[in-house]
């Protein structure tokens, strides 16, 4: 067995074979944000670990998050929370075997993109009023 | 005719040994997640810029704290759980893919656990 040489096998038709489509595009981008998330968390706890260490250590790490750089990274990080969290309603929505016919998936998909930027905006907005 | 012993049926756990508990517990922690990441985004946006003084203020009210540790508990799981799924996929590698799981792990555990003393540590006294 161990020394018949492998076969080379069709694959079945992937991405490249496709048109890529808003709802491929939103399966991917539920992917690339949760990742970023998991990366970004690093820099949440960083943050917090500063503020249990030291005044000077502190003054550092918020003076990179309060930074427009930092302020960019931070957006970045809620828009993805929010556009994350909206992707995974549709999850849960479809683990019920709820909301699989097309127009009601391509609604969602919509819906997602421009909840995530408005419930992004609204976030922010909120947080500076609130000052 | 099922070739499957009947204490293996009984278990319910499959090949892998684990039965639903990954699936389960990404939904468990995704749902948990709903509520507090909303109160994760108010927390970050509103206190950049804050200085030390503020920060430690807003963590010695005990529900602040409490929220929060219940945040990074069910954050640092679900993306533990989801980072496993993203690494069994793409990568094939055997030996690849086991230094990326246990990557994985300790990632997840110490973000997990350098929130949570930072949290502890300011809530009880600085």
């Amino acid at each position: 067995m161990a020394n018949t040489p492998m076969k080379e096998r069709p694959l079945s038709p992937h991405l490249s074979i496709y048109k890529p489509m808003l709802t491929t595009m939103m399966s991917i981008m539920h992917r690339i944000t949760g990742m970023g998330l998991y990366f970004g968390m690093a820099l949440l706890v960083w943050w917090l670990f500063s503020a249990a260490h030291s005044q000077s250590y502190f003054d550092f790490v918020q003076g990179f998050i309060g930074s427009w750089f930092g302020r960019l990274v931070l957006f970045g990080f809620t828009w993805a929370l929010v556009h994350h969290a909206l992707g995974g309603l549709r999850h849960l929505l479809w683990d019920t075997g709820r909301g699989f016919d097309l127009a009601k998936v391509e609604w969602m998909a919509r819906a997602t993109i421009a909840g995530s930027i408005t419930l992004t905006l609204l976030i922010w907005i909120a947080a500076y009023a609130a000052r | 005719m099922s070739m499957r012993t009947p204490l293996g049926k009984v278990r319910g756990l499959g090949s892998a040994k684990s039965g639903t508990e990954h699936f389960w517990h990404q939904r468990l922690t995704a749902v948990a997640n709903i509520p507090l990441v909303i109160f994760l985004a108010w927390f970050c946006v509103s206190k950049v810029g804050a200085d030390r003084a503020e920060m430690t203020q807003a963590l010695s009210n005990p529900l602040v704290a409490l929220m929060l540790v219940f945040t990074i508990i069910s954050i640092t799981w679900h993306m533990r759980l989801g980072m496993q799924v993203v690494i069994e996929d793409y990568i094939h590698n055997e030996g690849g893919k086991v230094i990326c799981l246990l990557g994985n792990t300790f990632f997840s555990l110490a973000v997990a656990l350098t929130g949570l003393f930072a949290v502890l540590k300011i809530s009880f006294g600085g």
